[in-house]
């Protein structure tokens, strides 16, 4: 079979070779990092090791972890590992507290992005004749320059169409021949319900896969957009830290996403003790970017549970692979696609001189996530009209679109209605099933 | 002279303003008027009772968010266009009315309305010049 890889040099590399290969870029790139990036040869310092005693992969677990709270500190170029004048973009993820994570790209770290996005795009069966319709958000979201980049390297006549405006997708898809959608999994099927309801059948678009990520989804979820679409659809997994889409795709095979491990070194470890567990176990999936030139992290945790395996693929490839993510080893909710933390929403109540009494409801109605804040209303923010209150709801919807980058219901309840268990309040209430 | 309303802010939900009113009988407060203001999420319970400041204690103390304030009633007299004309008279010197309610006090055979306005003092002056009577705290104490 022609064109099952992007890069089959890596793709289907003998393991004891890509671990030849990483441990040579492992080295290189903690000089790197050690001698550009003041912020993390100060945590090496602290720990007592020097670039010379990396000398193995082994040696890894030697170095220190970043994590979110690292990037936020570092906020925004302290993690920063060449001139400014070198880097040609920047991407951004919501972080806590409203304070963003910055991402900078040299053209070299673009490249080994869209060479990523590519093989994703090549493992779900594209090649240079296939109308790539990309629906992720554009801007500064990873999802929508990740698969454009990817379509273009594969060679794809690439659709920017960007998220929303439903109609106009429809129409482009059904008027373009669109052959491979590139979207969230809730606006896929979304998608397909909108066309089911214009009566146009799966067999009628010329669709064959999707590539879908940026959010939690389930088989049943799978199962239906392949139905409704008529295609396979395909898992991606990705970190604007680390790159963005593209870390792992999934293959023909559908069961699991091959890390793109002569780009990226993948842990398994204990989100208590830090120590890394042998693979197979579930735990925290922690990520070195091996060629990151501009923004190169070490041992980022991502906070993410999942499983490493590594086997025999039915489709050649010898990376090993990461299942979904499991859950979070924090209480971040990804919701529509956005990164959202309760935290956010306790800061903007204290900002507006409300006590911290919340509850965060989520749910998926008719394929997109819904945002539901109950808030308890005091005293002071109280009226006798009803104009008044429904501005005390809008005041703080609005600072709270401000800071979560999405709309939510804000709802004013009774004091003390709020449901506590054991004392504790219940902050979210997740009714989505993501999880199987 | 303005009144004192009792307003108490009231769940969306079967049996919210029960407990409200449940609340003010114990304790032996009498209500002599009531509104009830909604929206699909919330209710307002607007009242004007006998203690005012008893009932806002114990309410409070039972949980529930409360707000006094001054509103206007007005003694209507029992003939056709009476409200109509009072209304106008405030809708002449461009005063908003926010909300009103009626409310009948049997012991006296009169009608009175309770209006929301934001300058309860201005009104107060237009409707009295104009032949109408205000009710005081004591009157009702006395309805």
């Amino acid at each position: 079979m022609e064109n099952r890889y992007f890069q089959p040099e890596f793709e289907t590399m003998p393991e004891k070779d890509i671990k030849a290969l990483q441990t040579k870029k492992l080295i290189r790139q903690v000089k790197h990092v050690y001698e550009n990036v003041p912020y993390y040869r100060n945590l090496m310092d602290e720990k007592g090791v020097k670039p010379e005693d990396i000398k193995t992969l082994d040696d890894l677990r030697k170095l220190p972890f970043l994590s979110k709270a690292d990037l936020r500190e570092a906020y925004p170029y302290g993690l920063l590992a060449v001139p400014l004048s070198k880097c040609v973009r920047i991407q951004s993820t919501s972080g806590t507290t409203g304070k963003r994570v910055v991402a900078f790209y040299t053209q070299n770290d673009v490249d080994m992005w869209e060479d990523c996005c590519a093989r994703a795009i090549v493992a779900a069966g594209g090649t240079k004749g296939d109308v790539c319709h990309v629906s992720y958000g554009y801007g500064l979201f990873t999802g929508g320059a990740g698969l454009h980049g990817g379509s273009h390297k594969v060679g794809c006549l690439t659709l920017p169409m960007s998220s929303g405006n439903t109609d106009r997708q429809v129409q482009f898809m059904m008027d373009l021949g669109s052959t491979i959608l590139c979207c969230t999994p809730s606006y896929a099927e979304f998608i397909g319900e909108t066309l089911k309801e214009r009566g146009i059948k799966p067999d009628e678009n010329k669709l064959k896969a999707g590539i879908f990520g940026a959010e939690p989804w389930t088989e049943e979820m799978r199962r239906d957009i392949e139905s409704l679409l008529g295609i396979k659809a395909y898992d991606i997994y990705g970190l604007t830290e680390i790159s963005g889409p593209g870390v792992a795709f999934e293959c023909e095979e559908q069961r699991g996403m091959h890390i793109n491990e002569d780009h990226f070194i993948a842990e398994v470890i204990d989100p208590d003790t830090g120590e890394p567990l042998p693979e197979g176990s579930r735990g925290e999936l922690v990520f070195t970017s091996l060629d990151k030139e501009a923004f190169p992290l070490i041992r980022y945790r991502t906070r993410d549970i999942c499983v490493l395996t590594r086997g025999k693929c039915t489709c050649g490839r010898t990376f090993v692979k990461m299942t979904k993510p499991l859950g979070r080893t924090d209480d971040m909710l990804i919701i529509r696609g956005v990164n959202v933390f309760p935290s956010q929403i306790e800061a903007v109540l204290i900002n507006q001189g409300y006590s911290p009494n919340y509850q965060i409801e989520v749910d998926r109605v008719n394929n997109t996530d819904t945002l539901d804040v109950f808030v308890e209303l005091s005293p002071e923010h109280f009226s006798d009209t009803i104009k008044d209150v429904e501005r005390q709801e809008q005041s703080l919807q609005s600072a709270m679109k401000t800071m979560l980058g999405i709309v939510p219901k804000v709802h004013l309840v009774a004091p003390k209605t709020i449901e506590r268990s054991e004392g504790k309040a219940v902050r979210v209430i997740d009714k989505r099933k993501l999880h199987d | 002279m303005a009144i004192k309303q009792l307003s108490v802010f009231a769940e969306n939900k079967p049996g919210a303003l029960v407990e409200i009113t449940d609340v003010i009988s114990e304790s032996g407060i009498d209500m002599r008027a009531l509104s009830v203001a909604d929206t699909g999420d919330f209710g307002i319970l607007r009242i004007i009772v006998s203690d005012t400041e008893k009932a806002e204690k114990i309410l409070t103390e039972k949980g529930f968010v409360t707000k006094v304030t001054p509103v206007l009633a007005v003694k209507i007299s029992d003939e056709p266009g009476a409200l109509t004309k009072a209304i106008k008279l405030l809708y002449k010197e461009s005063i908003n009315v926010e909300y009103l309610y009626a409310f009948i006090a049997s012991s006296k055979k009169n009608a009175y309305v309770v209006l929301r306005v934001a300058d309860n003092e201005v009104a107060e002056r237009i409707l009295t010049e104009n032949g109408f009577g205000t009710v005081t705290e004591d009157d009702i104490q006395n309805l």
